[in-house]
């Protein structure tokens, strides 16, 4: 089985971030960059994939600048088997993303696309579906639970309301929640294997004009500040003054 | 012309959208995918696609395409069916996509959160048609009235995907996203069974619904669906009770809607006080008892 895992480089999930005080963009400054927490639960589950299926070539794809090298190389020592970077300095919006995966989908011929169900720097969950649906392929979005059973994946996904089975012929695609598996601590001899693996780099094979555009960054409206109740019944007095209980 | 199709999965849905549709100012048409339109929302046409399930986001999406035609934009309900849906169907349509609107500054510009709602971003769509998911309270409640024109319509469409099983847990509390009031509790809750009568058991006594954050989740205290935050669910109760949750921005993220925010945390230094209006510190499992018994309820 060859399984295409699309990752995108992201602000670190858990740093606090700022709008530019021009508002033109986001305040990178001093902010780690990881790869998207998604993606990399998505990296984790090909890599199980393979170790229940020798047979299984796990390859990862980045779209974006030169440095997500560095994302690339930690999926790799995850266990990927190969990476490919296409590099370009447009901002891609969701359509642009899918539309360069779509392209790659067609050379590689992957049976199976794993990627993250949403970027936690744009927050769109958009490229997934949008993928899924250019290639024509069946899709399960919120996956918690993947098993190959002959030529199809069943996938259990989460819904609003509890959780659904799907059962999809190859080719197919997942898009991977929280709860699908923990990612694995990266031990050092993974490190430096992932260094002399195989990166490809190219330039971007579509460059589709983008259908959005993020004109303005700002904060949000801050809360105004609240205040400490010393006790229950304190508390209860509140409430009845606001007519919330 | 421009003009609107809000889609939803029943009428309760359609209601909640229609405030969102009536705010962009176009003519719109609403579809019902399951249950009678209603058609007292404003507007044109209620459409029913009258199906007893809702298929795989394959056979959806492709069945929604074939009525997309002559719409300039399409739109629904943010939630994770519609988000699995649309973005599918704006992949269909080649369309431009803007996930969870919160704010309309014309037909082609929207606020939305990013970056787990640390930052509010303004997009301007470059192309048409353009496909929305919509946080709906922002927008709040429609102005009923009128007489749209009822219709049936057959969504066509088709997929590969196959529905195996489903499972719906809901019970007998109000929908999380619709609650008047929620309360949340976070991974100190220990189990299922404590989450349920403790949590649960104030909720109850408040009418609203439980809800929980991701380590509560994790931690098999509560069900997924109950997962408030920037990748579960987005509250806007009246009242919003958070026992035990340290309030981290992914949480936060899910709540900031919520007019009145209540926190109960045992240590004082706990962030989620920074954005609580009324904060009590205190051991959960000393305040909730306390509570229920002053309310006698
Ligand atoms: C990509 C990504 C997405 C995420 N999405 C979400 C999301 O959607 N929703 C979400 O919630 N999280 C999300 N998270 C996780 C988030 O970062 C936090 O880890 C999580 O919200 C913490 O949950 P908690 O408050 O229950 O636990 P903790 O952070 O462990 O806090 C527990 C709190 O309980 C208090 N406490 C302990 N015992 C008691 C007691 N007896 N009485 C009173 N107080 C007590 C403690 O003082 C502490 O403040 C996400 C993380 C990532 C990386
Ligand atoms: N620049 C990118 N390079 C590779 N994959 C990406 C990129 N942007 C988005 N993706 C993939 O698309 C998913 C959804 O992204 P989004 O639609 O931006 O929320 C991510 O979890 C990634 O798997």
């Amino acid at each position: 089985m060859k399984i295409l895992v699309p990752i995108k480089r992201v602000v670190d999930p858990y740093a606090k971030v700022k709008p530019l005080p021009d508002g033109t963009g986001i305040d990178t400054t001093g902010v780690k960059f990881d790869i998207n927490p998604f993606d990399e639960i998505a990296v984790e589950e090909a890599v199980r994939m393979k170790e229940r299926d020798a047979s299984t070539e796990v390859i990862v794809v980045s779209i974006g600048s030169g440095d997500a090298e560095e994302q690339l190389r930690k999926a790799l020592a995850i266990g990927a088997d190969r990476a490919i970077l296409i590099e370009t300095s447009a901002e891609l919006d969701s359509p642009g993303v899918a539309a360069e995966l779509a392209a790659l989908a067609i050379e590689l011929q992957p049976d199976v696309i794993l990627m993250g169900k949403q970027a936690t720097d744009d927050d769109c969950n958009q490229a997934g579906q949008m993928l899924a649906a250019k290639l024509g392929w069946p899709q399960a979005t919120f996956a918690c639970k993947v098993e190959p059973c002959g030529n199809a994946l069943h996938v259990t996904r989460e819904t609003d309301t509890g959780d659904e089975t799907l059962e999809l012929p190859f080719p197919c695609l997942v898009t991977t929640d929280l709860r699908l598996n923990e990612p694995r601590y990266i031990a050092l001899p993974g490190i430096i294997k992932a260094r002399s693996k195989p990166l490809d780099r190219r330039p971007a094979a579509v460059n589709q004009a983008p259908r959005t555009r993020t004109t303005r960054y700002e904060a949000p409206a801050a809360r105004p500040p609240g205040r400490k109740v010393a006790s229950v019944d304190d508390l209860l007095v509140a409430l009845k003054e606001r007519g919330v209980l | 012309m421009s003009k609107l199709l809000l889609i939803a999965y029943d009428p309760a849905d359609g209601l909640q959208g229609a405030g969102f549709a009536q705010k962009l100012g176009l003519p719109f048409d609403l579809l019902c995918l399951t249950g009678v339109a209603p058609t007292d929302v404003g507007a044109e046409r209620a459409l029913s696609a009258g199906l007893d399930e809702v298929p795989p986001a394959d056979a959806l999406a492709s069945g929604l395409s074939g009525v997309a035609g002559g719409y300039t934009h399409l739109a629904a309900v943010s939630a994770m069916r519609s988000k699995d849906v649309l973005a599918r169907l704006a992949g269909l349509l080649d369309a431009a996509m803007v996930t969870d609107v919160i704010a309309i500054e014309s037909p082609s510009v929207f606020k939305r959160p990013i970056v787990a709602g640390s930052i509010i971003a303004t997009v301007e769509v470059l192309a048409t048609p353009v496909v929305l998911t919509v946080r709906p309270a922002a927008f709040g409640t429609p102005n009923l009235g009128g007489a749209s024109v009822a219709e049936s319509v057959a969504l066509a469409g088709s997929g590969t995907a196959k529905r195996l099983s489903i499972s719906a847990r809901g019970g007998a509390r109000p929908d999380l996203t619709q609650a008047k009031v929620v309360v949340s509790g976070g991974r100190p809750l220990k189990d299922a069974a404590t989450f349920e009568s403790v949590i649960g058991g104030l909720a109850d006594a408040l009418g609203g619904a439980a809800g929980a954050t991701r380590a509560a989740v994790d931690s098999g205290i509560a069900p997924n669906e109950l997962q408030v935050g920037q990748t579960g669910k987005i509250v806007a109760p009246e009242l919003y009770i958070a026992a035990g949750v340290s309030g981290s921005t992914q949480h936060m993220a899910g709540i900031k809607d919520s007019k009145l925010i209540v926190a109960i945390n045992k240590d004082p230094d706990a962030p989620i006080f920074d954005n609580a209006d009324l904060g009590l510190v205190a051991d959960l499992y000393d305040a909730i008892p306390e509570i229920r018994a002053k309310l006698g309820r």
